[in-house]
């Protein structure tokens, strides 16, 4: 691959429903990149999708070429959502590995009774068969951090370690990105999540 | 040293634009485009006008003024943005600029967000301008200044068309100079090129035509195109814009011995095209979209004599149509050589719940569409228009969905041919100032017997919340004239004119029921600011909970569709989350009173 700094090359896939904060948790991961000087290439769902909707952010550390990564490409999935993590599996290697969000986010076809969303415990058994699978529920860890809503940043901690880019240089950019009164709450959310991951 | 910042493609072409030494900005939301203006009009100490216009011919036209006046101007504005467009520009490339003028362009093969996935190249080469057709973000901001100069050189206005992968991709930025020295503005008399009678078009048409050679010339010389001929390559690669970079990574990955031409300006290079088919035997061809390239390169090997296969959409080894990728690139390479490239399906079987895009919690919309079909039923016919309004579909409201302010326009059309059923129309604020005016004053004009509903959310939502001219506050934030929708209707002599707030069931479904007996056009304004912008300026409503003693589960509540209501299969109750937004409609559908707002 061409490479500009002999970096090695990962593709991650982040996915979610719009509204968890999943362009924030790229942006996290992209900046922090940047100042590490590695090449990144990432590509985002924005406008309609946005909308509650299913949300795919592509993200290629190493790279200088396109922002979208090949099918069966990815090396790490960060699911936000359980659903979504099984929506984007195409585009996963097999044996990458996933880190999942076990909380789910039930979407309206399945409340107005449309569809029916499938057994949690069923989709992470499944997964386990193909794939390294490392499952919690993100939006508990964030509460007990302080906040619900520094679960994307509890998903980013928990992807720090397959990461080359140094923990230091994320959680400047954690401190960058999310707003000034809440940064002791995402630090916190990142370490429970780094370490939930180093535990399993 | 070097300076290096993680962007959004479209911050990265608002900094080319900057870097470029913009003096004028105009464009109309629309997805993918939207960021590079909100970006310009975000920064600090700006030297330069800017502005959310109506609509994009309303802003082709102000930064066509701008570039006459000798100032390098630009006009973002979505693909199907040009449709409206384009009326000034075909003729604007006659008549010429001097300000270099871009038209920044976006088109969203796929259809991301867009009704049609429409190519620009096309509007290129039908009004004769050179386009230009970045691969990456930092490409696109590089070309900016390049395309500025290049407008300035040759007077004539350019496109630039990024595609959604560009817009809405991120990634680091080597970041160049930004000019202080800017021209002063100077319009000068040049009647027999600004004035386009037909004594002035034909000569201006001769020129237009005269200066593509050497423009074609001149682009082949640019660094947006590049040709690596590997020797004994008897297969060539020639990818356009984004495609181009999937189509490297490919072939670096296959470690496939390929001659590799890089286009990213038309008129095509020529030059390069001809020396790679002079050394291959094979050229496959990927671009997204249409095949303007391959036509290109067809003619140019028929002209030549040239006996090279060339491969692409033709022969359907490139679709023509959705966005492309790595794959799709070797999906193409094992048509076209039946190689062996290790298929890329099957991965698990788990039925999945679809989760399209929704109304938010507590839209207004959606309470808007439920009072309308309370009173016009399903025995009546819903044209609609385009914004988030459009996922109204799902409330059985939105029956049409053609292009920007065609809502009233068709709901005419239907009345007009003798369509029984009474028709009920919706538009939202910001698209009826679009074009939705035009439409409005000719239904009044022919006398249709329809009802217009105005969605009137006070922003434009869908494309990231830029104002229009009923908000009262400009691009900048500067305060400004409120228009009100109201008045503007009456003076368009719709006859009966009726605000609500959608929130309050049982006024905005009263009148409904006037504007359906009414004989002639009727506005039904429904106005109540958006949950997202209204929650940013500082709204705060108190959230309401079922009581579950009270709740008898007849999902009355559920059926609303509203993100917040879920329903506790177990206990049989609705539930209302902490998406819950306090409009409070949810408590007005019940029947048993079992919705109540949280105390305090």
């Amino acid at each position: 691959m061409s490479e500009r700094t002999g970096v090695k090359k990962i593709d991650l896939l982040i996915t979610g429903v719009g509204g968890q904060g999943a362009i924030l948790a790229s942006d996290i991961i992209g900046k922090a990149a940047v100042v590490s000087g590695i090449p990144i290439r990432a590509a985002e769902t924005h406008g309609m999708a946005q909308r509650g909707g299913s949300v795919v952010n592509h993200i290629r550390l190493g790279s200088d070429l396109g922002s979208m990564i090949p099918k069966k490409g990815a090396d790490i999935m960060l699911a936000l959502e359980p659903m979504e993590a099984v929506r984007y599996l195409d585009f996963l290697k097999d044996g990458g590995v996933i880190i999942v969000n076990t909380q789910t986010v039930i979407p309206v076809t399945v409340t107005s009774g449309m569809a029916k969303y499938p057994d949690v415990q069923e989709i992470l058994d499944t997964l386990s068969e193909k794939y390294i699978v490392k499952a919690f529920n993100a939006d508990e860890l964030a509460y007990e951090a302080g906040s619900r809503l520094a679960m994307n940043v509890a998903m980013v901690g928990a992807v720090s370690g397959y990461l080359p880019i140094p923990k230091e240089a994320l959680l400047e950019s954690v401190k960058a990105l999310v707003p000034q009164k809440t940064i002791e709450i995402n630090f916190r959310a990142f370490e429970m999540g780094r370490r939930k991951v180093e535990e399993s | 040293m070097t300076t290096r910042e993680y962007m959004l493609g479209n911050v990265a072409i608002a900094r080319g634009l900057l870097e470029g030494g913009v003096q004028v900005a105009a464009g109309y939301p629309g997805t993918p485009s939207s960021e590079i203006i909100d970006t310009l009009a975000a920064r600090q100490d700006r030297d330069y006008y800017i502005e959310w216009s109506v609509n994009e011919k309303v802003a082709m036209e102000v930064a066509v003024g701008a570039a006459w006046a000798g100032v390098r101007s630009v006009v973002t504005m979505k693909h199907v943005g040009l449709n409206v467009a384009a009326d000034p520009f075909m003729t604007l490339a006659y008549a010429g600029t001097k300000g270099g003028l871009i038209a920044i362009v976006a088109d969203d093969p796929s259809c991301h967000s867009s009704q049609n996935e429409q190519d620009t190249r096309r509007y290129a080469q039908f009004a004769l301008v050179p386009c230009f057709d970045p691969s990456t973000p930092q490409e696109a901001k590089d070309m900016i200044p390049y395309a500025f100069e290049f407008s300035e050189k040759f007077e004539i206005p350019v496109i630039f068309r990024p595609t959604t992968r560009i817009s809405h991709g991120k990634s680091d930025i080597e970041l160049g100079e930004i000019p202080t020295d800017k021209p002063a503005p100077h319009f000068e008399k040049l009647l027999d090129r600004w004035v386009m009678l037909p004594k002035n078009a034909r000569p201006r048409h001769t020129h237009l035509l005269s200066i593509q050679q050497p423009m074609e010339d001149a682009l082949a010389e640019s660094p947006w195109n590049s040709l690596e001929l590997k020797p004994d390559a008897k297969l060539g690669v020639i990818g356009a814009g984004i495609a181009s970079v999937y189509a490297k990574e490919a072939l670096e990955e296959l470690g496939l011995e390929a001659s590799f031409l890089k286009i990213g300006t038309y008129p095509v290079p020529k030059k390069l095209i001809l020396e790679l088919l002079e050394t291959v035997n094979v050229v496959l061809i990927f671009e997204e979209l249409e095949p303007i390239v391959e036509e290109q390169v067809k003619l140019i090997a028929q002209e030549a004599g040239l006996p090279v296969s060339i491969l692409g959409k033709a022969g359907g080894f490139v679709p023509r149509e959705g966005e492309l990728d790595i794959s799709v690139f070797l999906e193409a390479l094992k048509k076209a050589f039946d190689l062996d490239v290790e298929p890329e399906k099957g991965s698990i079987l788990l039925e999945l719940a679809p989760r399209p895009p929704a109304l938010c919690a507590g839209c207004s919309h959606r309470a808007t569409f439920y009072s309308m079909k309370k009173v016009f039923g399903n025995d009546a016919v819903y044209p609609s228009d385009i914004g988030c309004y459009t996922l109204g579909i799902q409330s059985g409201t939105v029956e049409t969905t053609l292009c920007m302010g065609s809502s009233i326009s068709i709901a005419s059309g239907l009345y007009h041919a003798g369509e029984k059923r009474p028709i009920c129309c919706s538009i939202g604020d910001s698209t009826f100032f679009h074009t939705g005016m035009n439409s409005l004053l000719n239904a009044v004009f022919n006398k249709a017997n329809i009802t217009v509903t105005i969605l009137d959310n006070r922003i434009t939502a869908m494309t990231g919340h830029q104002p229009n001219p009923g908000v009262g506050f400009t691009v900048t934030g500067e305060p400004t004239v409120e228009v009100s929708l109201a008045e503007l209707c009456r003076a368009m002599g719709a006859g009966s004119v009726t605000v609500v707030d959608p929130y309050k069931l049982e006024e905005t479904q009263e009148a409904f029921k006037a504007a359906k007996e009414f004989e002639g056009t009727a506005v039904v304004i429904a106005k109540q600011p958006c949950v997202i912008s209204g929650k940013r300026a500082g709204i705060r409503r108190v959230p309401y909970i079922v009581d579950p003693e009270k709740c008898e589960g007849c999902k009355q509540c559920v059926k609303f569709g509203c993100p917040a209501i879920e329903f506790d299969e177990e206990n049989k109750r609705a539930v209302i989350t902490a998406l819950c937004s306090g409009c409070g409609v949810c408590a007005q559908i019940c029947k048993f009173e079992a919705i109540r707002e949280v105390k305090r």
